[in-house]
């Protein structure tokens, strides 16, 4: 059944603050196979101008993929996590995301539409830390493959 | 914010030093963890072919993750790339062997922005087969 596109608009109520540590950022660095000092090295990040160590550019998964389970999870919309396949990731930055950042994060459906027999759900997801300053917003398109 | 290329030093068609990365199942259940996206796609094998996969494959964000580190490699700070986008198109199958799947990426600086920014087209492709789509970054130069 495709997904019903009046709910395109619909906001979900911010996550509670995940907070970024500095051995979080090192752990997702080393699973991308990623030597980069400024992801370990507060020294480092320093020279560069941040103030403690930066994560990588595709680190705010962490906290937007969790927030995302909302809309599988919201009964009204009835996506089938079954067939839900990623297929279009942004990252719209106003800085990296760095170590003691206490992030929430706010997800709005941005459009519903269909193709090829396809629902595509694209969510934005703003990620803010506590104190209300702007870090990234994440897009992120879901295909939620037909049935057949 | 301190990128170490500068904006005036490069014209569109500048090539980013490409890179090749290695793919294993080990890469992507360490990335299971790290990432918190344990969908069994990544690393069951019978629950993969059981839904019309070749193999076990690679997270997509996996993937863009390890192209960004062309990007991030050449600007020198991490902090300097603004905005990073991809489709997944393919998905990369990784084999249960030692070696994985090869993973390559190139990338070019495809247009010179207001505000010495520039926009970075990457081509990832694993065995001749383009796996991320519409691939940019936009990045801070000096």
């Amino acid at each position: 059944m495709p997904i019903d596109r009046s709910y395109a608009g619909r906001s979900y109520p911010a996550t509670p603050p995940y907070e970024v540590g500095v051995a979080k950022i090192r752990e997702f660095a080393d699973a991308i196979g990623d030597p980069n000092p400024l992801y370990r090295d507060p020294g480092a990040a320093r020279a560069l101008g941040h103030p403690d160590v930066v994560a990588p550019p595709t680190f705010p998964i962490v906290v937007t993929y969790p927030a995302g389970h909302v809309i599988v999870e919201d009964p009204q919309l009835g996506i089938d996590y079954s067939r839900v396949v990623h297929g279009e990731q942004r990252f719209a930055y106003s800085r990296p995301v760095r170590a003691g950042d206490a992030l929430t994060v706010t997800l709005t459906i941005e459009s519903i539409r269909s193709a090829g027999g396809h629902d595509m759900v694209t969510t934005a997801s703003e990620v803010r830390t506590v104190e209300g300053e702007h870090v990234v917003t994440a897009y992120s398109t879901l295909v939620v493959r037909g049935e057949g | 914010m301190a990128a170490a290329i500068r904006y005036d030093d490069v014209e569109v068609g500048s090539a980013l030093p490409g890179q090749t990365f290695p793919v294993r199942r080990a890469d992507l259940v360490r990335y299971c963890g790290a990432s918190g996206d344990f969908n069994v796609i990544h690393w069951n094998e019978r629950v993969a072919r059981s839904v019309g996969l070749p193999d076990v494959i690679a997270h997509g964000m996996f993937t863009m993750a390890l192209a960004a580190r062309v990007v991030t490699d050449w600007a020198g700070d991490p902090g300097a790339v603004v905005d990073y986008g991809v489709r997944f198109t393919r998905p990369v199958p990784v084999p249960d062997d030692d070696v994985g799947s090869t993973v390559e990426v190139e990338a070019a600086v495809a247009a010179k922005l207001p505000d010495r920014r520039v926009r970075v087209d990457l081509k990832a492709t694993y065995a001749g087969t383009t796996v991320l789509g519409r691939a940019q970054a936009v990045v801070a130069l000096a």
